[in-house]
């Protein structure tokens, strides 16, 4: 019931979706949608579902339950059909590492049964693309991972996908490497491939996602766009404060100034629409925070509030 | 099958880059080991009161046993650490298996690069022994394939084992206790015969012996109707360990 209107044209069609394994409910009736051209998140900390349900859409393990539709095809039955238009980037990459940067594509494309002339010109443009075209003759083990990470990204598209999957793609990544990915990524979804992520970074789901589900434990807690999900379950803004250690004041001192507070082990969140009014307010009950930050809500408040803990911990 | 043929041509591109390694020591291991125990061993043998083991030369008893038992140890090299490597540590499979192609094209295309593997071996091997003069008949060519099958009635089962596996640990335990006491003790060095009943008849019981025998019967010549015993019991152990393998490999990557 992610969104209904989707149904008819959906990619991936999911309903009551689940994954059990011996004594572990990895996924739990799940429904959503995924229509085209979307880019659509899995959003939750480790351990929520978000890859067990991957592995479904690619096909490589068959759901225990409900019903899962991907390019209108049965994962179970037409699986190799269906992966044929897939693009997958796992979780942690599978790259050859015994092969050239430019072999890893070419290989790859011929798994596909792309002629090699064809497979060969692939492997160039997508070198060309993912910015490892002076690389091209490099062992892979000498990457960094970043580049790892865009090789992977560029051996998921050797195929030219309709559907991209890619389970965290930015995990482990410096700022700069994240941002060249997140960067190639945009660019993808402007080409009009249908990106479905996993992440359990806040600003990567907002960077990259039109719509997106939150997932804790096994369940799907709440879906929509980041915008609409934080008006909806967040404040505007947050008011952080931080105290000196072990003169963190009584909360009932900051009743009434924000809709919601929200204690943390560091610090105190004051959920509100006008953050600097409410550091005003704090200030005038004599309180003296060691610092305060004014700042627009964030997925992670979101998170926060529907589960009640932050999703790296 | 199609599928198959990509992840053969996946190892063939890997092994472009490393065949020349591979081919050297493929005719070094049977050079050192006829020189050593066939010429070597063989010369205190043929100054001995009986001369011949067997009734042949102590090196043309040996060179085909050694041909069948050096199939036996690729074959474990091969199934254990390289496809631990390809199911967990590389993630060979898991890329492959984000394709078209199936858990059973992985299989078939593992076996049929390994036969071709172990054909090429066992090919350095026969020159080896062409140049140590212990071949005397064109039949003995197809000792050869006698290898490879005793090759894929190990690999088979060692790689259902493999992918049932999550740790290393166990695969040194095989070579110790499984691939070597069968080297030394198979009827490669000296004649099954010579061993107490019980050993003989656990012998018998491995693909081995039998790979021993067949491969030594196409050399010398001399094979009777054991040999239809010798090549079921190959294609036996292979296939119990190709049906095996299909369970615990799709068990383990597609869950």
């Amino acid at each position: 019931m992610a969104d209904a209107a989707h149904h008819n044209d959906a990619l991936i069609h999911a309903r009551g979706l689940t994954k059990r394994f011996a004594n572990l409910t990895a996924v739990d009736a799940i429904d959503f949608d995924v229509g085209r051209g979307e880019a659509f998140g899995f959003l939750g900390p480790n351990g929520a579902g978000k890859t067990s349900t991957m592995r479904m859409i690619g096909c490589v393990s068959s759901p225990s339950g409900g019903t899962l539709r991907v390019l209108g095809m049965d994962p179970v039955r037409d699986g190799p059909r269906i992966r044929a238009r897939l693009g997958v980037v796992p979780q942690s990459d599978t790259l050859d590492t015994e092969l050239h940067v430019d072999e890893n594509l070419f290989t790859y494309a011929r798994y596909f049964g792309l002629p090699r002339d064809v497979a060969r010109q692939r492997a160039q443009q997508l070198l060309d693309f993912v910015q490892l075209k002076d690389r091209a003759r490099d062992n892979v083990e000498f990457l960094s991972g970043g580049m790892k990470r865009r090789l992977t990204i560029a051996r998921a598209l050797v195929n030219e996908p309709e559907l991209l999957l890619l389970d965290e793609p930015t995990t482990g990544l410096d700022p700069q490497a994240r941002h060249l990915v997140w960067d190639r990524l945009y660019r993808l979804k402007q080409q009009g491939v249908t990106i479905v992520l996993t992440t359990h970074y806040m600003d990567e789901a907002e960077q990259l996602c039109d719509r997106l589900v939150v997932m804790d434990k096994a369940k799907i807690v709440a879906f929509g766009s980041p915008r609409s999900l934080i008006d909806q379950y967040s404040s505007r803004e947050v008011l952080e404060l931080r105290f000196p250690i072990d003169a963190t004041p009584a909360l009932d001192k900051l009743n009434g100034l924000a809709e919601r507070i929200e204690a943390l082990p560091d610090r105190v969140l004051l959920y509100t629409n006008d953050g600097e009014a409410a550091a005003v307010a704090v200030h005038s009950r004599g309180l003296r925070p060691e610092s305060i930050l004014v700042r627009r809500s964030t997925l992670e408040d979101v998170f926060l509030r529907l589960t009640g803990r932050s999703l790296i911990e | 099958m199609n599928g198959a043929l990509r992840v053969v041509e996946h190892h063939l591109t890997v092994y472009r880059r490393t065949w020349k390694g591979s081919v050297f020591m493929s005719f070094i291991s049977p050079i050192l080991f006829l020189a050593a125990m066939g010429l070597g061993l063989g010369s205190l043998i043929s100054r001995g009161p009986v001369r011949t083991v067997d009734g042949v030369a102590y090196l043309v008893f040996l060179a085909p046993g050694l041909l069948a038992a050096s199939a036996m140890q690729s074959a474990y090299v091969e199934t254990t650490y390289p496809i631990m490597a390809r199911i967990q540590w590389e993630r060979t499979y898991e890329g492959m298996l984000a394709t078209p192609i199936a858990v059973l094209d992985v299989l078939a295309g593992e076996f049929g690069w390994l036969a071709f593997r172990l054909a090429l071996g066992s090919g350095a091997f026969f020159l080896v022994m062409l140049v140590f003069g212990t071949i005397h008949s064109v039949l003995a060519v197809l000792a050869i394939v006698a290898a490879v099958l005793t090759g894929l009635a190990f690999a088979a089962p060692i790689l259902a084992w493999t992918a049932s596996r999550r740790t290393d640990q166990s695969f040194a335990l095989i070579g110790r206790f499984v691939i070597t006491p069968l080297f030394l003790l198979g009827g490669v060095f000296f004649p099954l015969h010579q061993l107490p009943q019980l050993l003989q008849g656990i012998a018998w019981l491995t693909p081995l012996a039998h790979g021993v025998a067949l491969a030594r019967g196409l050399s010398l010549g001399v094979l009777g109707p054991s040999a239809f015993v010798h090549l079921a019991v190959l294609l036996l152990y292979a296939a119990i360990g190709i049906v095996a393998a299909r369970i615990t490999l799709q068990r383990r990557l597609v869950q």
